[in-house]
């Protein structure tokens, strides 16, 4: 890893500190939780030091900052994919992580005295940690696709603040609301960065940065724009995608005020700033963005005012606001870039401090509803302080700092003409500050002024100072910027300077209280008398809102979500009811379909290879196929009959591949077959004997033609591929070549099962190992549940033979046993070299231990296991995975094999290979698997009413006790 | 020769196909099975049918059978064996935990009437 830093001396430690930032809120997000038992105050204690360490770590890179310098920081993750772990600190990345993590401090604060002892603190810092995390991410990220896995973290971690109270119904539904509205701008904005990314030629956002003309030249640019300013709308509440926004306010008040005043919708702002110098400045940009700005200012701005919840309002305020950020940015001059990144700082201080003034509220006079409020500046003189200097200054009031960045955006819009009419910008403009002014007055006047009313659900009184402290202290900053501008204009300007990039120049304009008599001065003006002049007629104002019919965005959304729900669940229900058969009658016909159109629009060559001449041998061998294959058919309904076909099918095609030179498939084949057959043994056991007849004529007959089509289409694409050659030279021509001098064996096909292809082969022993696993956990379940006593107590529908366990077959297989274990090993020796190996003696063996089970018993054979199956297997996918990482200790990749051959005196000279004690591996798995599987079968056969024997013979001459013959179980 | 194992593999599917779409789980099972044979040997048969030479190699011969087929096959045969096993696993539980062993959803538990 350490190779990959690149980053000179010098800078290491700049690169270390913004991979500390990015990451020490994930590890930090452990914390909480684990400090949950500990209290409240360690919990946000903890949470405190990982942010406030964050912070630390991001002002000691204030220098470089404040210096000009673009702090860097790279990782390789995935290079091929362009998705590279690269991180940059300039003025906007580090304005706007200043803002996250500051505010940040601020919230966890107020959050520890403002949640209650009900509420599960260590959870709630967790998510706000991540969150954190994911923003600080988004916002130093230099890999677009980084920053996309950051975006999307941040609609995942925000769904779970949103929701956070899970009892209420509202907070569910603003979680799931918020999070598919972002998630679908999520989406977009994939597609959008993907198209940039692929204009540019790289994903690093200071290359695509460089890139201007190209990407604003290429036929491309307006799709990229769109879809990405979508992620950008969606997230940032940009009409009209505003509507999740008001309904995310059932979240508990520091996540509104975190998320939703300063950081999260402030996502969707960075990114067209962050995007600024390559998208904007075209007439699309310009259009889109200023007109979607605008609506949403003056549309957020309207419906704010006439929201009795003061968090609602405060949302419709946010949205407002966001649109007037936008809509300067919209306008593509440096200027409106200018004033934008002003009034997102003002912005931030302000509605943050509003929100928690309103979440103060809330939580001491127990309701929100600005028409039960009234009068509380006696009570509440603190808060009061505080409300009213954050709505004055969202109300554009001189001296506080929301009036300079509106005077600032007033100016601009006096300078942008939408649609060719002059006075379409800076009309709107000022409706929407006129309405923001009368918004923020009701805020202050009907929650504060007026006379102190009685029924106040809860007696309010100023809270503790850890609540009214974090906002005092932004309130502090209001006043400040408000008063003295010069002290914000060269971190403003620095910021901006970034925003811009290479496209435009920083304006040299100065932030100033007075301008002298411009036009901004009077709209200004307009608009805060305005303002008063709407707060003194409110009443018939909103009886007139309230009688105006409006559509409601939460109806039509759940109406849209709903129909969407509706066409899918008709679709999958229509395909997926239940019903096995129609499933896989669905797939046998779609491959058909599909087999059938790549046979019509392929190409069809000539046949190249001869018919092959077929003795008398051979076509007796395909006529019992044949016969045994309509038999089964014909007689699937009588089971225990179909079982003795099938296995007779299974004979035929063994011995097909002895004939067809294929001597290892044919043992394995066999092989399988054995076990098979005694597994579909062991099962019809329990099952019943016979099919019954069920499915009427028609539907047989529609069975039998997609069957016969079926076979048919194999039949053809069979016949016709056995007669032409390959089209290239096979690849086995490789493997046949190769086989001895590499791979040091002269059984090729053991040779590319250890050797060429021994990494499938690993894989395949491993899925023979779950399924093995899986069969026993299956078994597992079924005998510790309800089923138990139902196999304890079954009753056998046929009778049981009196000597279960016949001495003649106990003396057989123990005589025969140290045979098979021979064969089994000479197998396996032999298997590099002659048709033999790991899979096929595995499957002997298996058959040998199988063989005890079935003639001395179950209890007999398991006390005398020394090794349980499960160990066998995994010593045997141990071993291969073993060998393979061998290869890495001489630098060569994993199972690379190699072999020399020795030779010990007494014997002749033979081959030592590493790919034996692969084959060792592969050996042990199929051994474990297929014991495993078929001991569990056998497990859920012992019964109740038979005691199992511990004696292997029922009948033994030898014993003195010849008592238990007491006949065992007449019949069931 | 190739007409042979043509008609084999052509049948085993037949015969497969139509087990499969039979209403309890032991004919599908079967026809799981049927469908394994006839996908192994169709597969086999992508490396032409070659009679008595096979891919040991010797001294004295250049002719060999195709020996890739041959080695995926194998896994395939065993793994196919893991497969039949889990497969009658489930529809074995699924019959001795409800006495039924329809292999499609009942509407009605109780009733043992096949589908339409």
């Amino acid at each position: 890893m350490l190779s990959v830093w690149q980053a000179s001396e010098k800078q290491l430690a700049y690169t270390l500190s913004l991979f500390f930032i990015v990451s020490l809120p994930f590890l930090g997000a452990l914390l909480p939780g684990l400090m949950n038992s500990a209290g409240r105050s360690a919990c946000a204690g903890t949470t405190f030091i990982v942010s406030l360490a964050a912070f630390i770590g991001l002002l000691t890179n204030l220098p470089a900052v404040l210096a000009g310098e673009v702090v860097t920081a790279r990782v390789d993750w995935l290079p091929a994919l362009g998705l590279n772990f690269s991180l940059m600190l300039d003025g906007l990345g580090f304005f706007f992580a200043f803002l996250i993590l500051g505010i940040g401090l601020l919230i966890i604060t107020y959050g520890r005295h403002y949640l209650s002892r009900d509420d599960n603190m260590g959870e709630f810092f967790t998510y706000l940690l991540l969150f954190q995390g994911a923003m600080v991410g988004i916002v130093l990220s230099d890999n677009i696709l980084l920053l996309l896995v950051f975006w999307e973290l941040t609609s995942l971690s925000s769904f779970l603040l949103i929701g956070f109270w899970k009892h209420l119904p509202e907070g569910r539904q603003g979680a799931r609301m918020a999070l598919t509205v972002t998630g679908m701008g999520g989406l977009a904005m994939i597609g959008g960065m993907l198209i940039l990314g692929n204009i540019a030629g790289s994903f690093e956002l200071s290359v695509i940065l460089e890139n201007r003309d190209a990407i604003q030249a290429s036929p491309l640019y307006l799709p990229a724009l769109i879809l990405i300013l979508l992620g950008c709308f969606t997230k940032s509440a940009q009409f009209p995608f505003h509507f999740w926004l008001p309904h995310a306010m059932a979240a508990p008040t520091p996540v509104s005020a975190y998320l939703h005043s300063a950081t999260m919708v402030k996502a969707g702002i960075f990114l067209m700033a962050r995007m600024w110098p390559v998208l904007s400045g075209t007439p699309e940009w310009f259009v889109i963005v200023t007109t979607a700005g605008l609506l949403t200012m003056v549309l957020g701005a309207v419906i704010a005012l006439f929201k009795h919840d003061l968090k609602a309002l405060l949302a419709f305020s946010t949205v407002s606001h966001l649109g007037l950020i936008t809509m300067l940015l919209g306008t593509g001059t440096a200027f409106g870039a200018f004033a934008a990144v002003f009034h997102i700082l003002n912005h931030a201080t302000f509605k943050a401090a509003l929100f928690m003034s309103a979440g103060i509220v809330d939580h001491e006079a127990k309701t929100r509803d600005i028409r039960r409020l009234g009068g509380l500046r006696h009570l509440m003189p603190i808060t009061f302080v505080i409300a009213t200097v954050a709505a004055l200054s969202m109300a554009g009031i001189p001296l506080l700092n929301g009036f300079l960045s509106k005077e600032m955006m007033l100016e601009q819009a006096t300078k942008t003409v939408l649609f060719d009419t002059w006075w379409l910008v800076p009309a709107l403009a000022t409706f929407g500050a006129l309405v923001s002014a009368a918004y923020s007055f009701r805020f202050v006047s009907h929650t504060f002024l007026g006379p102190v009313r009685e029924d106040y659900p809860a007696k309010p009184h100023d809270p503790s100072s850890g609540m009214w402290l974090p906002p005092a202290i932004l309130v502090v900053l209001v006043v400040v910027i408000g008063v003295a501008p010069a002290l914000a204009e060269p971190f403003v300007k620095l910021v901006t300077a970034s925003v811009l990039g290479i496209a435009a120049e920083v304006p040299d304009k100065h932030i100033k209280i007075w301008h002298g008599l411009i036009p901004a001065l009077y709209m200004s003006i307009v608009a805060v008398i305005g303002g008063f002049v709407l707060l003194m007629i409110f009443k018939p104002l909103l009886r007139t809102w309230d009688a105006m019919p409006r559509p409601e965005a939460k109806v039509i959304f759940e109406t849209l979500i709903e129909s969407i729900a509706a066409a899918a669940r008709g679709m999958t229900h229509s395909v997926h009811n239940g019903a096995f058969t129609r499933y896989a009658l669905i797939g046998f016909v779609a491959i058909i379909v599909a087999g059938y159109y790549a046979w019509t629009t392929g190409t069809v060559g000539e046949a190249t290879r001869p018919l092959q001449a077929a003795g008398p041998v051979p076509i007796a061998g395909w006529a019992m196929l044949i016969g045994a294959t309509c038999g089964i058919v014909a007689l699937h309904r009588n089971r225990f009959l179909a079982l003795i076909l099938i296995g007779i099918v299974g004979l035929m095609v063994s011995i097909g591949f002895v004939y067809l030179s294929a001597p290892d498939l044919a043992m394995t084949q066999f092989t399988v077959e054995v076990v098979t057959i005694i597994l579909l043994l062991l099962a019809l056991n329990f099952l019943p004997n016979s099919t019954p007849v069920e499915s009427t004529p028609l539907r047989r007959v529609r069975d039998a033609s997609v069957a016969i089509v079926g076979g048919l289409a194999a039949f053809v694409m069979a016949y016709h591929y056995m007669l032409r050659d390959a089209v290239s030279t096979p690849i086995s021509e490789f493997h046949l070549a190769n086989s001895y001098k590499g791979g040091g064996g002269t059984n090729v096909v053991n040779v590319i099962l250890v050797d060429f292809r021994g990494f499938d082969t690993y894989g395949e022993i491993i899925v023979l190992s779950i399924a093995a696993l899986l069969i026993y956990a299956l078994t597992e379940t079924l005998l510790r549940g309800p089923v138990r006593r139902r196999l304890l107590n079954r009753i056998p529908d046929q009778p049981i033979a009196g000597d279960m366990h016949p001495m003649m077959m106990v003396v057989l297989t123990r005589v025969i046993m140290p045979v098979v274990l021979l064969v089994g090993f000479y197998i396996f020796l032999r298997g590099h070299n002659e048709p033999g190996g790991g899979f096929i003696s595995g499957l002997v063996v298996s058959i040998g231990v199988v063989m005890q089970y079935m003639a001395s018993g179950f209890s007999w054979t398991s006390s005398r296991l020394r090794y349980p199956y499960h160990g066998v297997i995994g010593a045997g996918v141990l071993v291969a995975g073993l060998t393979g990482i061998g290869s890495w200790f001489v630098s060569k990749p994993f199972l690379t094999s190699d072999f020399t051959y020795v030779r010990i005196p007494p014997f002749n000279e033979f081959e030592l290979a590493t790919a034996a004690l692969f084959d060792l591996g592969v050996f042990l798995a199929v051994v474990g698997a297929v014991m495993l599987s078929l001991e569990s079968f056998s497990r859920l056969a012992r019964r109740a009413d038979t005691a199992d024997s511990e004696h292997p013979m029922d009948i033994n001459p030898l014993r003195d006790d010849a008592a238990p013959q007491s006949a065992p179980t007449e019949k069931a | 020769m190739e007409f042979l194992v043509a008609s084999a593999i052509g049948l085993m599917t037949a015969a497969g196909i139509y087990l499969v779409l039979r209403l309890r789980t032991f004919p599908v099972i079967l026809g799981i099975s049927l469908l394994t044979y006839a996908v192994n040997v169709f597969l086999f048969t992508s490396g032409r049918l070659v009679i008595g030479a096979p891919p040991v190699l010797r001294d004295d011969v250049s002719n060999y059978a195709d020996p890739l087929p041959q080695a995926l096959v194998l896994t395939a045969i065993v793994i196919s064996f893991g497969m039949t096993a889990v497969a009658v696993m489930i529809g074995l539980g699924a019959f001795l935990g409800s006495d039924d062993d329809h292999i499609d959803d009942q509407a009605e538990a109780s009733s043992s009437a096949g589908q339409p």
